[in-house]
C-alpha cells in the first residue's frame, strides 16, 4: 500500500521509499527526512483541492507531501492503538 | 584573528529556533549579507562574554542534511568544513536542535558531528519540551553522543546562558571525522533511534494544541475561511492603522515646505527645497508606516507557524498555474514591496518554481503603486453606492488588485507551457508546531526591512526626485516667454518626445514624463507629477493635484495609466534586485519586456476600449 492511499486519519509504518527514476532526488530526500523502514507515520490532513497536497506526521515532524512524492513511500497499514 | 576572538558557527535544522537563538545571543549588532555570487544569506554577529572574549557568531542557513539538494546545504557544508573561500573556519560549531523534535533534530547532529570539528549541542525550545512532559536525560545523551549538551530556552531572556557559559569556556575536543557514504548514511537513523530509546521519554508525539489548531486551520472549508479573513483583516489594518500615520508624515512634510516657502528667499534653491524635497520625499516616506504596519503582520504569520498552513491550503491552485504553495508567502510579501517578497523566495528551493514566482511577483500591487491608485482614483472616479454596500472607489481598487493577482496567474500559467523542463519538483514542506511570535524577533525583522525601504528611499529616490525637480526647472523659459516655464525646460521636450510612444494609451506629456521617475520607483510618479505641476501652476499638492489632473485629462487616460500601473515594468530596485537573486541579465530583460508588452497592450485596450464608450 502507498503512502498517498491511506486514508485520512490512519496510521502505518514505513516499508521502504521506491525511487520513481533513476538518481531520485526527491525519494534520497524522503528518505533524509525519516521515511526509512519501520517509521510510524499517519495522515494528518488533506488539502482543500482534489485531497492534495498531503499532511503526513512522521516523530513529531508533519511534512505537507504532495500525492505524487507520497506515492514514492510505501507502508503496511496499522490499527490505531 | 586575534587570540581573543571565537568564531562560532549556528547550524541546525529549519524550525529549531536558531535565529531567535541568534537574535538573542547578538541583539541589534547583526550583518546580513550575501554569500559571493549566490542567494545565500549570511548572517553575522558578535557580542562580548562575561570573561571578554569577543565572539562572533555566523548564523548558517537551516539545514535538513548534508546531501547538498540547494545551495544553502552546500555553502553550510563548506563553511562548517573551512572549504568556502574566503570564509575562515568556524572554531566552535553550535547544533542547535528543537528539543520537542529531536527525532528528526538529532539525525543532523550526527551528520554535523561526523565532520570531525568541535561541536556543542544546544537543546532549544526546553520550556516546551518541559511543558509536554518530554523527559530528556542530558548527561545520557552527552555522553553517548560525545558532546558538550546544553539546554537553551531561545524566546526567554536569559535563556541562552547555559550556552554562554559554555561557548565562553575551553572549545570541547572534535570527534574524529567520518566518511560519508550512502551507507553510513542510512546507519544515521538507526543511532538516532537506539539514542531516542535510551535518553527521551516522550508522552505525545506532538502538541495537543497544535493537533486542534490545525483541525480548524486546515479543514477543507474553515481553513480556507480563516486564511480569507486573516488576509482581510491584515489589508484592514494596513489601511487603518498605516493611513493615519501615513497622512501625518505627508502634511509634516506639507509644513515643513510651507515654513521653508517663509524663510528662504525666492531662487533656485527654495525651489528644490520647496517643491523638490519636501514635495517629492514626503509623498515616499509616507509610505514607512503602511509598509511597517504590512511586514509586521506578515513576521508575525511567519513567527507563528502559520504561513506554511496557508502554503498548504494553496498548493494544489498555485501548483495549476506553475506556482508553488511555498511560493506564497513572497507573493503575499510583494503586496508591501516586491523586494522583499523576490529576496522571500530564498525559501523556495526548487529553481524552476523560485524563477517563476521571482518573475509574477512584480504584478503583485505593492504599496508604492497605491499612491499612483489613490491619487487618479481619488480625482476621477466618483463617490457612487453600487449595490447600496460597496463604494465605486473601493470597487475600482479592489478590482486593480484583481487584476494584478489574475495576470500573475496568467503569467504563470503561461511560464508553465512554455518551459521545457516538465519534471516532477517537491513540495515537501515542514509545517512547524504553532509558536508564540516574539516581539524581539519581530522588531528586528521590521528593523532590517526598513532599513532596506529608507536605504532605498534616502539613495535613489532622493536622487531622482532632485534631478526631476532639475530637468523640470532649467533652461529657464527666454525672456518675453508665454507658455508655462516647464514648457521650455529639460523635463518639457523629453516629455514630449516620450508622447510619441504613449499617445496611443492616451498619455499626455506630463504623464509621459512621470513614467521616467516611476521606472526609478513608481511612487514617485506622483511625486513627479506634484513637483511638475507645482512648477507648472503654483499650488499642486494634495487636493490640488488632483485638481490639476482632472482638469488636465481624460476618464480614459486615467484608466489607461492606472491598468499601465498594474502591469508596468517594476521600478528600478527590483530589476536589480532580480539581477542578484537570480545573477542573470538575461532574466531582467525577460522581466522587463514581458511586462512592458503587457502593460502596453492592456492600457492601449483599456483607452482605446473606454474612449468609445465615455
Amino acid at each position: 500500500m502507498r503512502l498517498s492511499d491511506l486514508p485520512k486519519g490512519a496510521s502505518a509504518v514505513v516499508e521502504r521509499v521506491e525511487d520513481s527514476h533513476p538518481d531520485d532526488l526527491i525519494a534520497q530526500r524522503l528518505r533524509d527526512l525519516g521515511f526509512v523502514e519501520g517509521e510510524q507515520v499517519r495522515l494528518v490532513a488533506r488539502g482543500p483541492i482534489g485531497a492534495d497536497p498531503l499532511l503526513v506526521q512522521i516523530g513529531s515532524t508533519r511534512f505537507a507531501l504532495r500525492r505524487a512524492e507520497a506515492a514514492r513511500v510505501s507502508v503496511r497499514a496499522q490499527e490505531v492503538a | 584573528m586575534s587570540a581573543d576572538t571565537l568564531r562560532i558557527a549556528l547550524v541546525g535544522n529549519p524550525n529549531c529556533g536558531k535565529t531567535a537563538l541568534f537574535n538573542q545571543l547578538t541583539g541589534g549588532r547583526q550583518k546580513v549579507a550575501n554569500y559571493a555570487g549566490v542567494t545565500v544569506e549570511r548572517k553575522e554577529g558578535r557580542f562580548t562574554a562575561p570573561s571578554g572574549r569577543v565572539l562572533q557568531i555566523l548564523d548558517l542557513p537551516g539545514t535538513y542534511s548534508f546531501d547538498a539538494a540547494s545551495p544553502d546545504e552546500q555553502i553550510t557544508r563548506d563553511v562548517l568544513e573551512g572549504n568556502y573561500p574566503g570564509e575562515a573556519a568556524p572554531d566552535l560549531i553550535v547544533c542547535v536542535a528543537d528539543a520537542t523534535n529531536l527525532r528528526l533534530h538529532l539525525r543532523f547532529v550526527l551528520e554535523v558531528k561526523r565532520l570531525g570539528r568541535p561541536v556543542v549541542l544546544a537543546l532549544n525550545m526546553m520550556d516546551t519540551a518541559r511543558r509536554r512532559g518530554i523527559e530528556i536525560d542530558v548527561p545520557e545523551l552527552q555522553r553517548r553522543l560525545g558532546l558538550p549538551v546544553v539546554e537553551t530556552i531561545a524566546v526567554k531572556r536569559g535563556g541562552a546562558r547555559a550556552l554562554i557559559e559554555r561557548v565562553d569556556g575551553e572549545v570541547p575536543e572534535a570527534a574524529p571525522a567520518q566518511p560519508d557514504d550512502p551507507i553510513s548514511r542510512a546507519d544515521l537513523h538507526a543511532q538516532v533511534r537506539e539514542l531516542l530509546a535510551a535518553t527521551v521519554r516522550m508522552p505525545r508525539a506532538t502538541d495537543a494544541l497544535d493537533d486542534a489548531l490545525d483541525r480548524w486551520a486546515l479543514h477543507p472549508v474553515f481553513g480556507l475561511m480563516i486564511l480569507a479573513v486573516v488576509m482581510f483583516l491584515v489589508f484592514q489594518a494596513v489601511y487603518s492603522f498605516g493611513k493615519p500615520m501615513s497622512d501625518l508624515i505627508g502634511d509634516g512634510f506639507d509644513w515643513l515646505g510651507a515654513q521653508l516657502g517663509v524663510w528662504l528667499p525666492e531662487g533656485p534653491l527654495r525651489g528644490l527645497l520647496k517643491d523638490g524635497i519636501c514635495t517629492g520625499l514626503g509623498t515616499v516616506l509616507g509610505f514607512l508606516p503602511e509598509i511597517l504596519v504590512l511586514f509586521f503582520f506578515i513576521l508575525t504569520l511567519e513567527e507563528s507557524g502559520y504561513l506554511p498552513r496557508a502554503a498548504f491550503l494553496l498548493d494544489r491552485l498555485m501548483l495549476g498555474v506553475g506556482l508553488t504553495g511555498r511560493s506564497f508567502i513572497p507573493l503575499l510579501s510583494s503586496f508591501a514591496c516586491a523586494i522583499p517578497g523576490i529576496m522571500g523566495t530564498r525559501s523556495i528551493q526548487d529553481p524552476r518554481d523560485r524563477l517563476t514566482t521571482i518573475l509574477v511577483a512584480p504584478l503583485m500591487t505593492c504599496s508604492a503603486r497605491l499612491p499612483v491608485y489613490a491619487l487618479l482614483i481619488g480625482a476621477f472616479i466618483p463617490m457612487h453606492r453600487v449595490l447600496g454596500i460597496f463604494n465605486l472607489q473601493g470597487l475600482v481598487l479592489f478590482a486593480l488588485y484583481v487584476a494584478g493577482i489574475g495576470g500573475a496567474m496568467l503569467v504563470g500559467w503561461v511560464i508553465k507551457h512554455l518551459h521545457r523542463d516538465r519534471s516532477e519538483h517537491a513540495l515537501l514542506m515542514e509545517l512547524p508546531a504553532y509558536r508564540m511570535p516574539q516581539p524581539r524577533d519581530v522588531a528586528i525583522g521590521l528593523y532590517e526591512r526598513s532599513a532596506i525601504f529608507l536605504k532605498r528611499l534616502t539613495g535613489v529616490i532622493l536622487a531622482l526626485t532632485i534631478l526631476m525637480w532639475f530637468i523640470s526647472t532649467f533652461p529657464s523659459p527666454p525672456a518675453g516667454a508665454t507658455g508655462p516655464a516647464i514648457d521650455y525646460s529639460i523635463a518639457g521636450y523629453l516629455g514630449r518626445g516620450l508622447q510619441y510612444i504613449f499617445a496611443p494609451l492616451g498619455f499626455n506629456w506630463q504623464i509621459s514624463l512621470s513614467l521616467i521617475p516611476a521606472f526609478a520607483a513608481r511612487e514617485t510618479a506622483v511625486a513627479a507629477l506634484a513637483t511638475v505641476y507645482a512648477v507648472a501652476g503654483g499650488d499642486a499638492q494634495g487636493s490640488g493635484l488632483a485638481h490639476a489632473l482632472t482638469t488636465n485629462f481624460s476618464l480614459a487616460s486615467a484608466l489607461s495609466l492606472l491598468v499601465w500601473f498594474a502591469f508596468a515594468p517594476q521600478c528600478m530596485s527590483t530589476l536589480a534586485v532580480i539581477r542578484r537573486e537570480t545573477n542573470s541579465w538575461r532574466n531582467v530583460a525577460i522581466s522587463f519586456s514581458y511586462m512592458f508588452a503587457v502593460a502596453y497592450a492592456a492600457s492601449l485596450i483599456t483607452y482605446q476600449v473606454t474612449r468609445l464608450f465615455l
